[in-house]
């Protein structure tokens, strides 16, 4: 009977789609909650630390002098627990793993220093709005 | 007397995998001895913890092995909320306890897998898998990953899954019964299968007494050891009796982890339609573990100890993990002892060997 039985199984999937996908020809579809990769929105964060300490991997190392917030890929193991720690919510899960190679690869976020010529632009558009706003 | 020979059996062998070693004194085709050395896989585990934070430290060990790893994260978080003096909300409780069985089949499944490939039956294994996959997908589905799920924290969980999430997780489960029934029938009735299995390595119930086994290997010389009874988590408001079988063979062992299989069906249904409303974790503030406790978890391969330590700092002084392999070794001795050269594959298969876990 179990020869049967094995038999049949064996039969069925003879002429159904195959139970593996071809991947990478069908992109894997991610889920909700899938914990890919961590992301950085570097232009909120402040470079706290808080995220370097609590780490248990220590993938993350900050630099507030030098304003970096780098990652080492291969060491990170997605525990989410950096995102859960970030007191500015500028770190989050993204879906999607990073690509594989064949060296340890370290992802390094600069953020951008505020010119005097940005901040200055920014000022005189924050004078501009009152104006044509009293024109109206 | 005959001349002895000894053959070396691992670390590396297409039946094991993870390194174990065993050295196997041989009288023509029959074991008189064996002896196992481990040692290849040790990564210090639990010497992070002077480096880690406890609540932290529970995204390490829930690393000691990645397949009962929600059963590690679960058994450390119940080591330290002990140690804490934390109540952990029902709901948490409730699905943990769903989480923890579907770790159950998915590592039954992955070892009758192994089992299969271990006496050559190609397909059966490529079967098996086929419908671990199920369970894998409802684990990415709830939790986020695969196969590591960093969901459970000190003091509750850190994600809640829908009442209507859970319904469905239950109606895909029966589906998966229904494939489970017929593909289980080719483990216990094929003439092949039973030919590898019956009166192999059998291990009375005083043996495995003596020797201190633990899960299946104990259940299936007819030892009722399953510490899912003491009621911990929600198992205390289901209704379940331990699967016993008397044969103490590797058909027994098999036959045991494919009843666990559908009882763990059973108890998630049960969970789902028992599980209360409310909270998922109470918040822990300000406060160390300052004391010594001892938790106990029954895992897919047996009963787990985690013992913690704290004495008020941020870092704990000690944890220690007795993971279910390191506790049917020599049990695995005893029954290797008297038997065919060609059968140890199947002796070391039905302890479902987790070196990973033994060496941490």
């Amino acid at each position: 009977m179990a020869n049967l039985k094995i038999g049949g199984m064996i039969l069925r999937s003879l002429f159904k789609k195959p139970a593996t996908q071809m991947y990478p020809v069908i992109p894997k579809e991610w889920k909700e909650r899938t914990r890919g990769r961590i992301e950085i929105d570097i232009d909120d964060c402040i470079f706290c630390g808080i995220c370097a300490r609590k780490c248990p991997t220590d993938a993350i190392t900050v630099n507030r002098t030098a304003k970096t917030w780098t990652i080492e890929r291969m060491g990170c193991v997605q525990c989410s627990c950096c995102v859960d720690v970030c007191p500015k919510s500028c770190l989050n899960n993204v879906a999607g793993y990073t690509s594989p190679d064949v060296v340890k690869i370290v992802d390094t976020f600069t953020k951008a220093e505020e010119t005097p010529q940005v901040e200055e632009a920014l000022k005189s558009d924050a004078v501009s709005v009152p104006e044509a706003t009293g024109a109206e | 007397m005959a001349k002895r020979t000894i053959i070396p059996f691992g670390p590396q062998h297409p039946v094991l995998p993870e390194p174990i070693h065993l050295d196997l004194v041989l009288e023509d085709e029959t074991v008189v001895e064996a002896i196992p050395q481990i040692g290849y896989i040790h990564r210090g585990l639990e010497k992070l913890v002077e480096k880690n934070e406890w609540p932290e430290m529970v995204y390490i060990i829930e690393r000691v092995c990645g397949i009962c790893s929600f059963g590690h994260g679960w058994g450390y978080c119940k080591s330290v909320e002990g140690n804490l003096g934390v109540e952990v909300p029902p709901r948490a409780e409730y699905l943990r306890t769903i989480w923890h069985e579907l770790g159950r089949i998915h590592s039954h499944l992955l070892w009758l897998g192994l089992l299969a490939d271990g006496f050559g039956f190609e397909s059966l294994f490529m079967h098996t898998w086929r419908l671990r996959e199920t369970i894998l997908d409802i684990f990415e589905e709830t939790t986020g990953g695969r196969i590591i799920f960093s969901v459970c924290k000190v003091g509750g969980l850190r994600k809640d899954v829908s009442n209507e999430t859970l319904d469905k997780i239950v109606v895909r489960l029966r589906g998966l019964e229904k494939e489970l029934k017929e593909l289980t029938e080719v483990f216990l009735d094929d003439v092949s299968v039973k030919n590898r299995l019956v009166g192999v390595g059998a291990l009375t119930k005083e043996e495995a007494t003596s020797l201190g086994a633990v899960g299946p290997v104990a259940r299936g010389s007819g030892v009722s050891n399953d510490v899912r009874q003491d009621g911990h988590g929600a198992y205390g408001e289901l209704d379940f009796e331990p699967c016993l079988e008397e044969g103490g063979d590797c058909y027994a062992r098999c036959k045991v982890r494919i009843r666990e299989l559908f009882q763990s069906i059973g108890l998630i249904a049960q969970a789902v339609s028992k599980i209360p409303d409310g909270e998922i974790a109470v918040e822990i503030k300000g406060t160390h573990p300052a004391g010594e406790f001892v938790g106990r978890m029954e895992q897919p391969r047996g009963e787990a100890y985690y013992y913690s330590k704290g004495s008020g700092q941020k870092f704990l002084e000690r944890i220690r993990v007795r993971t279910p392999t390191n506790a049917n070794i020599p049990a695995l001795v005893k029954t290797l002892a008297g038997s065919d050269l060609a059968d140890v594959p199947m002796l070391v298969l039905t302890i479902d060997p987790c070196i990973s876990c033994t060496e941490r």
